[in-house]
């Protein structure tokens, strides 16, 4: 049966450097259950680390937890894989590791804290997370969908990081699978500005618990998952996206 | 000034385009935001930026920009060259920052006349 899902796709965790330490597994399920969301991405940058820890603090809960992460290209544009295997993810995190120079310095940037799902510290990463990985943007969105991956552009109505504000438009041969819009623009506005040619979704982009779905999109699916996202973004099978 | 004599002064490395050279340069921009370079370049500027991607040359061919200079002895994707090729949109290349780049290319036009 279908019916509507509100979902954030886009919410780091305290593992991302610029995200407050109170972006735990549990802080995080506990707020978005206060916003009505059922579907959450967990987006960091440039990494995976902590998103077993979110499914783990979501079992038994009616809130689907999707394997994500907000890539930087080397031409600085923020692309966010979301993945229904955890493993997607994590491949995609391998290869990205791969491809990210540089180590993170706490004092400047802050700290890469990587938790199990009761938000003890397990350790902290030391890789530039905010750093831009060497692949290009097409090859970032190309590597995402090998995995299975949704491919989508974060924040472009923002000028920071976005594929608009540093490519200037989005180029026909780049087969994203969604816009992302921030809670600074209206639907309408956006729909005015970006809509058309490719799907809009909007998210929080959440890096403090009360960020937590102030943007969100509605979706009429099955289920919470990426493949069933996929189709409402494509419109198949009766699956949409409401607003 | 034109491209050409830019490119000799300075010794730039041409990609793409040499039968586009002799087009009178107007000024320069140096930006890596392509929306701002789209709101904010002037026709026949000579553009000084890192991004490779292939919207550089959308961007200066909308803009009609005299010229792309990469910077850091950036190389472009495949897609870049093939592009400016198809478009005759000079893509030159210089081992210099773009505040070095920048301040040589400020001083030819400067003392131009």
């Amino acid at each position: 049966m279908l019916r509507a899902f509100k979902a954030d796709l886009h919410i780091h965790t305290c593992l991302s450097p610029c995200a407050d330490l109170e972006m735990s597994p549990r802080g995080i399920v506990r707020k978005a259950q206060e916003k009505n969301l059922e579907i959450v991405g967990i987006c960091d940058h440039n990494s995976a680390e902590n998103v077993l820890a979110l499914k783990d603090a979501a079992r038994d809960l009616p809130i689907s937890i999707l394997a994500g992460m907000e890539v930087t290209s080397h031409e600085e544009v923020h692309i966010l894989g979301l993945f229904d295997k955890p493993a997607g993810a994590l491949r995609l995190q391998e290869i990205i590791y791969g491809h990210l120079p540089g180590e993170n310095n706490e004092e400047a940037f802050g700290l890469q804290v990587v938790v199990n799902a009761a938000g003890e510290v397990q350790r902290f990463n030391t890789k530039l997370l905010i750093g831009a990985s060497t692949l290009a943007l097409e090859k970032v969105v190309s590597l995402i969908h090998s995995l299975d991956g949704l491919a989508i552009a974060a924040h472009v109505d923002r000028e920071g990081f976005s594929i608009i504000g540093h490519l200037g438009f989005i180029p026909d041969s780049l087969s994203i699978d969604a816009l992302e819009i921030s809670a600074a623009i209206s639907r309408e506005e956006a729909q005015q500005r970006f809509g058309g040619r490719w799907p809009l979704t909007a998210s929080s982009d959440a890096h403090s618990l009360d960020e937590i779905g102030r943007a969100s999109t509605s979706f009429w699916l099955a289920e919470g998952t990426v493949s069933e996202i996929r189709m409402a973004l494509l419109n198949r099978e009766g699956r949409k996206v409401l607003n | 000034m034109k491209v050409k004599n830019i490119i000799e002064k300075l010794s730039l490395n041409v990609l793409t385009a040499p039968d586009k050279l002799d087009i009178e340069v107007s000024g320069g921009y140096a930006s890596d935001l392509l929306s701002d370079v789209m709101a904010n370049a002037r026709p026949r500027n000579i553009w000084i930026t890192l991004q490779t991607h292939q919207n550089i040359v959308a961007v200066a061919k909308l803009r009609e920009l005299a010229a792309i200079v990469l910077v850091n002895n950036r190389t472009p994707e495949p897609e870049t060259l093939k592009s400016a090729e198809e478009e005759k949109v000079p893509l030159l290349v210089t081992g210099d920052s773009a505040f070095t780049i920048s301040w040589k290319i400020h001083a030819l036009l400067e003392h131009e006349d």
